[in-house]
């Protein structure tokens, strides 16, 4: 098991693998926001929650047909089926893998991208934590569209136009804790949601990721 | 008694659904000209929102048969999980674009009504919001059919994507509720509570909706045969390749 | 231990290819499949290794029993030669590689990215890893493409090697291995008819 993590990680940190590729696009967006919109500090302070948020759900979305389609491609996936691994925690791995190569670098660099836009004092935490309990749900949500576009050539147009409604919920609580921590207000509801999506699909998304992924593999 | 499950072999499917198709059409059609007209010149005007309220014998069914034939194709996609039949597969994708274009209708009336009541095309209003998620769910459903080449191998991915879709669609529901209270006036019709739509209104629309539910299950029929039969084809052609 | 295959159907993308295929492979023994190309021989193996259900037929072992390579080798270009085996042998649970390497002639690769490395001794790569697997039996998909004598010389070897440890070997070739033992089986003969014309069912076909 720990032997696949590391082996992800690996991967992706070493050359061609794409690591920092997802931090690279998120400075990006948050660059090209305020030329967008205007330079003006309160409206971007206003926003900032939301286009950090969005930012970070777009970064996740870019890395997520590399998640299966690599190993696909040169065949492993195969391997790894046939070896003693279930399915369900093979691809339990991808995601963690996935979230620790995308989602923990954006949750790490999302002050710094914060004082970019302006955003308030007190919505630097929030805005972390929202990160942190928000992005495992992406790339787990991240891992059913990819195992569910496996095998197919030129899928990742398809994979974005099947994760993204998925995305909702999260994206919602999750925008709404910074926004709401930024202006100061209780975040406990909209957190506790967060925490809800967050560990509901952790467990159960697993099983529909492998059942589909089977499929896919026959 | 026969068993239900007859009607999932093809050849069995199309043979009834040939005797039945012309009853539901002409139901169908009877059902929504006479509400349609009643609705349209036979109802006097709200007194608050005038003539413009009449929209609400497409609107209100339109919607309604969004949903439905969501649900439908859940119920559809888990007996292929469970049973492996066929032709509930091919309906659950014959339904798909049905439900599409239904959700399109819903807000394409919906903007119409809105623009003389709330001064305003399009409010992101938690109903408006939900039913545009909607259509993107059933975008997604539509492409991952037409992106698989295998019959089989759709069937069972988008079956499973109907699945995790009809959890997160009902998630995004209570999400947008909580991220927007919104200005939509209350359900038109509901179980439990008393109906908030006046009777001289209410009985037109009943004859509506009894219409698009005839009109969805008559353009099921048919578009599941046209699945059956396609399917039947690459099926032959196939045969011919193995000689 | 034996595996045991009986009245064997497959199917390649919903379509049946053969049918009523039989064998037995006992402990010690090797089978090499035969074919015209897209008769279904890698259908077959890839069905055995369990990774896809057949039409029909059963087959008589475990699938933790099985260890497959296909006609690509799930090499991480980025890997060295050592930490591609290492990590194969971590997912099987096995101890050491290095017998592995040894089998194919990879020791003084080890160190060197598998990038870097010639089709060839990618494909030796890829079948040093059924030695890592630790499983009984062998399914291997055309396990000899762009190796040279002297690498076919290797694998025969690493095979007879497997089977006089009372492993198994199930395998698609076209060529002469030199495995005198083992026993071929042509699979032409089980080709899939097509069934009757009528017959239009739940299945379609």
């Amino acid at each position: 098991m720990k032997a696949l993590l590391l082996r992800d990680i690996r991967l992706a940190v070493r050359a061609g693998g794409g690591f920092g590729l997802g931090l690279a696009f998120f400075l990006i967006v948050v660059v090209l926001v305020p030329f967008g919109v205007g330079p003006d500090s309160e409206l971007l302070a206003v926003i900032a929650p939301g286009i950090l948020w969005l930012g970070a759900l777009l970064s996740c979305l870019l890395s997520l047909d590399r998640i299966f389609a690599l190993d696909w491609e040169d065949g492993s996936l195969d391997l790894l089926a046939t070896a003693p691994l279930p399915m369900e925690g093979l691809v339990s791995l991808k995601a963690m893998a996935h979230w620790l190569t995308t989602g923990v670098p954006l949750v790490l660099a999302s002050p710094l991208f914060a004082l970019l836009l302006s955003l308030p004092v007190e919505g630097y935490l929030p805005l972390v934590i929202s990160l942190a309990l928000g992005t495992p749900a992406l790339s787990v949500i991240g891992t059913f569209g990819a195992a569910l576009t496996v095998g197919l050539k030129r899928g990742g147009l398809l994979l974005s136009l099947l994760v993204l409604p998925l995305y909702v919920p999260t994206l919602i609580f999750g925008a709404e804790v910074a926004r709401r921590g930024a202006e100061g207000l209780d975040t406990g509801v909209p957190l506790a949601m967060l925490a809800g999506i967050t560990f509901g699909a952790m467990a159960l998304l697993p099983f529909a990721s492998a059942a589909v992924l089977r499929v896919n593999l026959r | 008694m026969a068993s239900l499950w007859e009607y999932a072999n093809p050849k069995k499917f199309i043979q009834t659904t040939d005797r039945l198709l012309p009853w539901f059409s002409v139901l169908a059609a009877l059902t929504l000209v006479i509400g349609l007209i009643w609705g349209f010149f036979f109802t006097p005007d709200d007194f608050r929102q005038g003539s413009t309220v009449k929209i609400i014998y497409l609107h209100v069914p339109s919607a309604l048969m969004a949903i439905n034939a969501w649900l439908m194709m859940l119920v559809a996609s888990l007996i292929w999980i469970v049973r492996r039949h066929h032709v509930s597969a091919l309906a659950a994708r014959a339904a798909a674009p049905i439900g599409a274009v239904m959700t399109v209708i819903a807000l394409a009336t919906g903007a119409i009504w809105g623009e003389p009541m709330w001064g305003t095309w399009w409010a992101w209003d938690p109903r408006l919001t939900s039913f545009l998620i909607l259509f993107l769910f059933y975008l997604g459903y539509i492409a991952l059919w037409a992106a698989i080449e295998n019959d089989d191998t759709a069937a069972d991915l988008t079956s499973v994507l109907c699945l995790v879709g009809s959890v997160f669609a009902l998630l995004s529901r209570y999400a947008v509720n909580f991220w927007n209270q919104g200005l939509h006036q209350g359900a038109s019709l509901s179980l439990d509570k008393e109906k908030n739509v006046a009777d001289v209104f209410y009985h037109p629309l009943l004859f509506c909706i009894a219409g698009f539910v005839l009109l969805f299950i008559a353009l099921v029929f048919l578009r599941t045969q046209t699945e059956i039969r396609a399917r039947r084809m690459r099926a032959l052609l196939a045969r011919e390749r193995l000689g | 231990m034996e595996l045991n295959v009986t009245g064997l159907s497959v199917a390649r993308g919903g379509i049946p290819v053969l049918e009523g295929l039989d064998f037995t492979l006992r402990a010690g023994e090797a089978l090499i499949l035969r074919g015209p190309n897209g008769v279904g021989k890698t259908t077959v193996l890839r069905t055995v290794a369990g990774l896809q259900p057949p039409l029909a037929g059963t087959i008589g072992q475990e699938r933790d029993a099985m260890a497959y390579a296909g006609h690509a080798d799930g090499i991480k270009t980025t890997l060295t030669v050592r930490e591609n085996l290492e990590f194969w042998a971590a997912i099987f649970g096995t101890g050491g590689i290095d017998a592995a390497l040894d089998a194919f002639d990879l020791t003084g690769l080890a160190d060197r990215a598998a990038g870097g490395l010639s089709a060839g001794q990618k494909r030796r790569l890829g079948l040093a890893r059924m030695v890592v697997t630790g499983r009984p039996v062998w399914v291997l998909d055309e396990p000899t493409v762009s190796l040279d004598t002297g690498a076919v010389a290797l694998f025969a070897a690493a095979v007879r090697a497997h089977l006089a440890g009372g492993g198994m070997a199930l395998m698609a070739t076209h060529i002469d291995l030199g495995l005198t033992e083992a026993r071929v089986l042509d699979v032409a003969p089980f080709r899939a008819k097509a069934p009757a014309h009528d017959d239009f069912d739940g299945s379609f076909l």
